[in-house]
This record gives C-alpha cells, sequence and structure tokens, in this order.
C-alpha cells in the first residue's frame, strides 16, 4: 500500500515538474519577450526612468505620473461608457431633436433639418403642454411636502423607542417596493389615497372654490397623497444618517442651559441636517420625475419613438421624442435649481 | 400626614408624565407612538390592500360590505396567478437576469470608486462632477439616442443592452453606486496601501487584496439596492430589453392583455382584479424576503457607506 502511495506520489511529481519546467523554460520566456518588447520598441521604450515615445518624447517617470497612470486605468472602464452611453447619446439626441428623423430599413435614420420646428410644435401641442404645466405643479408642491414629511419620520425613528427594527422595517419598505410597476398597479385600483381625506369635503370645497390652476394640482395631491408620500423612502435614510452624525454632548448641553426639546428641534437638530435637504431635493426630483405613468410625458415620448408608421399623425418620430425627453430634463432641472436656490439663500441671511 | 402624601403622589405622577426634561416622560411616549403608528399605516396601507384583496373573491370585490376580511380565502387567485405568470420558470430568469446586471455594476461601481477615491490624476474634479452629473441626466432624456447606438452596436432586444452599460459604470443609477464606494475607499487609510506598495504589492493586488476585503459592507449594500432596483425597473428594461424579461414585465403585459379583453367598467373587469394583485404579491415576494433577510444592512450600513453624498 505504501509503495502504492509513494508510486503514485513520484508520477504526480515528476509530470508537475515536467510542466514546471516547461512554464519556466518555454512559456515564462516567451511572455518575458512578450513583456520586453512591449515596452522596448520604436514606439514605446522604457530607459532607466524615462519613457520614449517615437524615440524623442521624452517623459521621466516620477511618482507621480505613476499614480495618475494608474488613476486612470481604474477609472477607465467608466470614461469609455461615459463616452459611448453617455455623451455621444447626449450630443446625438440633442441633434436629433432639431431635425425630423424616421428610421429606414434601407438608409437606417434619415434625418432632415427643422431647426426648432420639433420645439415649437410641442408648445403648440394640446395634450402635451398642459401635462408640463401639471408636472410641475404637482413638483412644485410635492418636494417640499415630502422633505417635511421625511425629516419628520427620521427624527421619529431616531428617538429612543422600543422595537426599533420593526419600526424601521416598515418605513423602509418604500425603497423595496415604490420603484416598481406594483405602484402602478395600486394607483389603478385607487389605493394610492387615504379613504378618510378621498371623502373628505375638503376636495369639493377645493374644486369650487378655487381656479382650476390651483385647483387641479392641490386635487391630484390630495388623492395621490400615498404615492408620494412613498417617494419618502432612500430620503428617510439621508436624514437617519445626518441625523445619526450629530453629537449626544450638544443636546446635553443644551438641555443643561435650559433649551426645551421645541428648542433643542428648531436649534440644533434642523441647522445640522440643512445640508442634506439639497441632496434628498435632487434625490426626490429626479425619481418623481422618472416615475412612468400610462398617458404621461414619458410614456408619450416613448409612443412617438416606437409606435406607428411615418404617415400616421400621431407620429412624430424620434427628433420629436428627443425633443420632448430635452425639455422635460430642463424642466426637471429648473425645479431642482429653484428649490437649491431657496435653501442656499435661507442659510446666507444667517 | 395626609397632605404630604398628596403632595408626593402629585410630584411623582408629574415625574411619571413629564420625566425629568420631558422627553423621557410618559406624554412625550404617548405622542411618539400615535405619531409612529399614524405614519405607519400610510405605508402598510396599500400593502395590506394588496395582501387582502388578492384573496377576495369577486363577489367580495363587488360588494361594497366587505373591505378588510374577505369571507372565504380565495387561494385560486394565486394558483391561477402562478399560471399566468408561469412562475417557477420566470423566477429563476428573472432572478438570473437581475443577478448579472446587478454584479455587473457592482464590480465595475467598485472598481471605478476605488480609483476616484484613492488616485490623483488631472481632471480628476471635472470627471467627479461629471460622473455626478449623469445621476441627474437620467437614461430616460438619452433613451432616443441610446436606443439608435444599441441598434448600431446590435444590443437590441438582447439583455446586453442592459449588462454591458451596466459593466462600463452607466447602469441605472450608478453614480449613488460609485459615490457610496468613492465615500468608502475614502475613509481606509492611504498608509495602508503605501505599505503594500512598499512590501513590493502592484495596484491590482492592493486593490484586490486590500480595499475588497474592507468594503464588503459597501459591497452588499450596493448589491442590495442594485438588485432592488433593477428588479423594478419596467421602462428601460421593456425599452431596450423588450419582451417579457422579467416577473414586473410579465405581469404589465398580462394587464395590458386581460384589459383588451374587458375594458374597465365592462363586466369580468373585476374578475382579474384580485388574481392582478396576487401576481403583484408574487413578483415583490423576493423582494421582500430580501429585504427582511438583509434588513440591517440596508439600514445600518448607510451612514457607514455614506449614501447623503456629502
Amino acid at each position: 500500500m505504501k509503495k502504492l502511495t509513494l508510486s503514485v506520489g513520484k508520477f504526480f511529481t515528476t509530470i508537475w515538474n515536467k510542466i514546471s519546467s516547461f512554464y519556466v523554460y518555454k512559456v515564462s520566456v516567451v511572455f518575458e519577450k512578450i513583456g520586453h518588447a512591449l515596452v522596448h520598441n520604436f514606439i514605446i521604450r522604457i530607459v532607466g526612468l524615462k519613457l520614449i515615445i517615437f524615440g524623442f518624447i521624452k517623459i521621466d517617470i516620477t511618482r507621480k505620473r505613476r499614480e495618475a497612470f494608474y488613476g486612470y486605468m481604474f477609472i477607465l472602464l467608466w470614461i469609455l461608457g461615459y463616452l459611448v452611453f453617455t455623451l455621444y447619446p447626449t450630443f446625438y439626441s440633442l441633434y436629433l431633436s432639431m431635425h425630423e428623423a424616421y428610421y429606414n430599413l434601407e438608409d437606417g435614420i434619415v434625418t432632415t433639418y427643422v431647426g426648432f420646428q420639433n420645439y415649437l410644435n410641442i408648445f403648440r401641442s394640446q395634450t402635451l403642454l398642459p401635462l408640463f404645466g401639471s408636472y410641475l405643479g404637482k413638483m412644485v408642491i410635492a418636494v417640499p411636502l415630502v422633505v417635511v414629511f421625511s425629516i419628520m419620520i427620521a427624527v421619529l425613528i431616531n428617538n429612543p423607542i422600543k422595537l426599533k427594527g420593526f419600526w424601521r422595517t416598515i418605513f423602509f419598505l418604500p425603497v423595496v417596493i415604490s420603484t416598481g410597476p406594483v405602484i402602478n398597479e395600486l394607483a389603478n385600483q385607487d389605493a394610492t389615497s387615504l379613504p378618510s381625506l378621498q371623502d373628505s369635503s375638503i376636495l369639493i370645497y377645493i374644486s369650487e372654490n378655487l381656479g382650476p390652476w390651483i385647483a387641479n394640482p392641490l386635487e391630484t395631491l390630495l388623492t395621490s397623497m400615498l404615492l408620494i408620500l412613498w417617494y419618502a423612502g432612500i430620503p428617510i435614510l439621508i436624514f437617519l444618517a445626518g441625523l445619526q452624525k450629530i453629537d449626544k454632548s450638544i443636546y446635553e448641553a443644551a438641555a443643561i442651559d435650559g433649551a426645551s426639546p421645541w428648542d433643542r428641534f428648531w436649534k440644533i437638530t434642523l441647522p445640522s441636517i440643512q445640508p442634506l435637504v439639497g441632496v434628498a431635493i435632487i434625490y426626490i426630483v429626479v425619481s418623481m420625475s422618472l416615475f412612468v405613468e400610462l398617458g404621461g410625458i414619458l410614456d408619450i415620448a416613448r409612443t412617438h419613438m416606437l409606435v406607428g408608421a411615418p404617415d400616421s399623425t400621431f407620429w412624430h418620430g424620434y427628433g420629436f421624442a428627443a425633443a420632448i425627453a430635452w425639455i422635460y430634463f430642463f424642466l426637471m432641472v429648473i425645479v431642482m435649481s429653484i428649490f437649491v436656490g431657496v435653501i442656499s439663500i435661507r442659510r446666507k441671511e444667517k | 400626614m395626609k397632605k404630604i402624601d398628596y403632595k408626593t403622589f402629585r410630584n411623582k405622577a408629574k415625574r411619571f408624565m413629564f420625566g425629568m426634561n420631558f422627553v423621557d416622560g410618559f406624554i412625550y411616549k404617548i405622542v411618539i407612538y400615535t405619531l409612529l403608528i399614524s405614519f405607519s399605516y400610510i405605508y402598510l396601507y396599500p400593502v395590506l390592500f394588496m395582501l387582502v384583496n388578492s384573496f377576495m373573491s369577486v363577489d367580495d370585490l363587488i360588494n361594497p360590505g366587505i373591505k378588510w376580511i374577505p369571507s372565504a380565502l380565495q387561494f385560486e387567485n394565486y394558483t391561477r396567478a402562478i399560471q399566468v405568470l408561469e412562475l417557477p420558470k420566470s423566477i429563476i430568469t428573472t432572478t438570473a437576469y437581475v443577478l448579472k446586471v446587478s454584479l455587473a455594476v457592482t464590480i465595475s461601481s467598485a472598481i471605478i470608486g476605488y480609483g476616484f477615491a484613492k488616485f490623483n490624476f488631472p481632471l480628476k474634479k471635472v470627471l467627479f462632477g461629471l460622473m455626478l452629473a449623469t445621476f441627474i441626466l437620467p437614461t430616460q432624456v438619452t433613451m432616443v439616442a441610446n436606443m439608435l447606438v444599441f441598434r448600431n452596436l446590435g444590443l437590441m432586444s438582447t439583455q446586453n443592452a442592459l449588462v454591458l452599460p451596466a459593466i462600463f459604470g452607466q447602469g441605472i443609477n450608478a453614480a449613488i453606486y460609485i459615490l457610496i464606494f468613492y465615500q468608502f475607499f475614502k475613509t481606509i487609510p492611504g498608509v495602508l496601501m503605501e505599505s503594500a506598495e512598499v512590501d513590493g504589492a502592484s495596484h491590482l493586488k492592493i486593490f484586490l487584496k486590500i480595499a475588497i476585503p474592507l468594503a464588503i459592507p459597501s459591497i452588499i449594500i450596493v448589491f442590495l439596492f442594485s438588485f432592488v432596483w433593477y428588479w423594478n425597473e419596467t421602462f428601460i428594461t421593456a425599452l431596450y430589453v423588450g419582451g417579457q424579461v422579467t416577473l414586473p414585465l410579465k405581469l404589465q403585459a398580462f394587464r395590458a392583455s386581460y384589459s383588451t379583453l374587458f375594458p374597465p367598467g365592462t363586466p369580468g373587469s373585476e374578475l382579474n382584479e384580485a388574481i392582478l394583485l396576487a401576481g403583484n404579491m408574487l413578483a415583490i415576494l423576493p423582494l421582500l424576503v430580501l429585504y427582511f433577510i438583509a434588513q440591517r444592512y440596508f439600514v445600518e450600513s448607510i451612514d457607514r457607506t455614506g449614501i447623503t453624498g456629502e
């Protein structure tokens, strides 16, 4: 038995020796030569601590430059992706939005220059313009609401409460659910509003006594209250992280000096999470804008991109869709910058 | 004797109600818990609504007297939903696809975040700003041109249309993930890397042997978030990959085909409501399970990884 194992071991060692010697004397030599050739050819040469390109461009290899090289190597993936999947499409869609563009099986994309015609058509459109208007109205009302609501919940959870994990599980449910089609389904089932809110006479009062320009956004706000508050998922996380970074001793010092809990909230808690409000606003605006509802702006853009034949009156091709997307994006940026601007103005006054 | 008793009693009651400095008193606690319960109703209501209605029969759905407790549990809804969604098979394909994409996103954003955090190179600030701007400039805005790019690359209607951008750090919400890794790698002291470098390790080796093992909490966080977000993303997936790749997309297709058969308002349109809700429950069930298992990571690692983007 011992003999057998010994012979088996011997057999493997001989094979391994052969493989390793083959690797050392044949393969790795080739690799070394390839590596040497890569840095010692006519185009790139390394002599001492000098990198020579084309024989006449001489670059000193310093630690700083080596670090920069490795840094670029690490983010090379992102740079390539950015150029191909983001930068080029951005400019191309800008280009398309000024053209009338259709897809043709033989020639690919056929474009004819129309200038700002697409944008003008959007502003003339009977269906799109009210949609943009209601989008703005919804944003102006909903974003502050979500911010206030998420600050409230974050402060509540941050209290020393029993069953902390249980409450957190409930309040972070939107992180899992709100991005999905589940919300669409709930909206279809009329489950996005609190029943008591929907039945109350406030709605009737609002729609009867106020002009439609303010009544409509308010009405949609009240009827889709839950839907809006469900966007508070990530903002709650953001504010909670901010709250946990506040030093406990500040509260103690304030309490000793006689500050009431009410004062402590306004004078300590709010100012210290104020820088996070901007981040939260950007997040809320983006996630609310990207929610695709049936018949919404993004849905219409997709329809113009995909459906129909060129002779159909409902189909305006890629250019029109690109123009819709760009106007939508600009509105998004405007809303964002207004909100963030308002907050930073208030900070400067202090 | 009686007077003193009354006084101590009053003091004790006051102490009990208001505590030492109001915050630890009974009244404050009542207010806190009332607020918590009423707010949690907002988040639980849709889920409960979905759960209850998915067990209702058609009679219960139409009957206005029945709101919360169905007269009989209708498990048939679930068997039908399983049939419609082709469940055991479709859950595997969905998971396989989402795993592929979210793993690609996690790995690529770890590499990119490390590059931004640990190296100094010219134009770093500009590139970082551009990276953050991709969050505000969403895929939906560039979708028109992106579709043509994918068509030219021959990626249209294949899963690669989402996997390739994910590999190159341009996936959905990739800026957030890169930011999370950036924040984390910033906190690792550079001395660690330098000592490894002195010992002769290459940068790749430092990244694999030192940075990655330290970053496991952030990796879990990013993986979970990307998993959830890719699972729930229907607009982009339907546009680029098409067909019925994921469970939510299958559900959408089912709803669309059903509503063409029975438009809302006609008799028979209520018939599928319960089945649809059952399907919805099934579609988010994997996410809910994942969420309850990994809840700790969702919640606790947030401030450690710095999603706040300060």
